[in-house]
């Protein structure tokens, strides 16, 4: 049998993997998107200026 | 980009709802496991990530073969977005897996029939990312990226299947009969059970959810991109 400390110690570890990973993710996701509506504002306004 | 639909509001509640009943229950509900105890937790989670982790690498491989018998860029973005949020998901479950490992395998890492196959299915799926940015045509891209997940979706049966083919695997089998190899099985009693398989059913959503958000970011993606072509 493991003792307790131990298994808690990895236990707190792999929670801690579930938790951050997605987390991670999900902070890349809301920077692209940020990004992406800032290089569509830009392109649209680059078409007024320059309008063919 | 369009603001978020009411049903996308509606799961981005729901996921975390589900969330936090599934951390209620891993810690609340399920019991402790006799030999292995608190670490055993971790077995939730793992098999949930794996679960959501194998599927989006096989809706990715259906939407490659629509896209081939469509040719709309719609499914290039939908099988993009699965892929990504597969690759997170099943990353999750290879790191968890190895820190599982360590109290109960005695080691972080060895390469076992199903550590070795997952690491392989990941490195295809990281491979399939570095590879399309290679791509500047849009068409040449998609159609690249629809062949490739086909192709790299035979790995995903084969990833699941391994410890249940190869006689001798340390991997335990959550489902079916394990063998006398496998170190770290245990009997699961019935709150164990319906633990995991609430656990399975939030990762799905949580899926889902993220799945929806990664193919909008791939609309206006896309928007942009098609802007870029029309001026320059």
């Amino acid at each position: 049998m493991l003792e307790y400390s131990v298994s808690i110690k990895y236990m707190l570890a792999g929670y801690t993997v579930f938790l951050a990973v997605p987390a991670v993710y999900l902070i890349s996701l809301v920077i692209r998107v940020r990004n992406l509506k800032r290089d569509l504002q830009t392109m649209k306004e680059f078409q007024k200026k320059n309008p063919k | 980009m369009k603001p978020q639909p009411v049903a996308l509001k509606v799961l981005n509640v729901v996921s975390v709802l589900l969330f936090l009943a599934a951390l209620g229950m891993v810690f609340l509900y399920a019991p402790l496991e006799e030999t292995m105890n608190y670490v055993q937790k971790i077995f939730y989670f793992h098999v949930a990530n794996a679960w959501v982790g194998m599927l989006g690498f096989i809706a990715a491989a259906v939407a490659g073969v629509v896209y081939l018998v469509k040719h709309d860029q719609k499914w290039d973005i939908i099988e993009l977005a699965a892929v990504e949020i597969s690759l997170i998901f099943f990353i999750t479950t290879i790191i968890t897996g190895s820190i599982w490992a360590r109290p109960v395998w005695n080691t972080w890492w060895t390469w076992d029939t199903r550590l070795t196959t997952a690491t392989i299915l990941e490195m295809i799926y990281i491979a399939y990312l570095l590879l399309r940015q290679g791509i500047e045509d849009p068409d040449r891209r998609a159609r690249f990226g629809a062949v490739y997940t086909i192709i790299g979706a035979i790995s995903v049966p084969i990833t699941f299947l391994s410890i249940r083919i190869v006689s001798r695997t340390i991997h335990p089998v959550v489902i079916g009969a394990t063998n006398g190899t496998a170190t770290g099985s245990f009997n699961m009693a019935p709150q164990m059970l319906f633990t995991m398989f609430f656990a399975l059913f939030t990762f799905s959503a949580i899926f889902v959810t993220l799945f929806w958000h990664r193919i909008r970011l791939g609309q206006l993606a896309q928007q942009v991109e098609q802007l870029k072509l029309e001026e320059f």
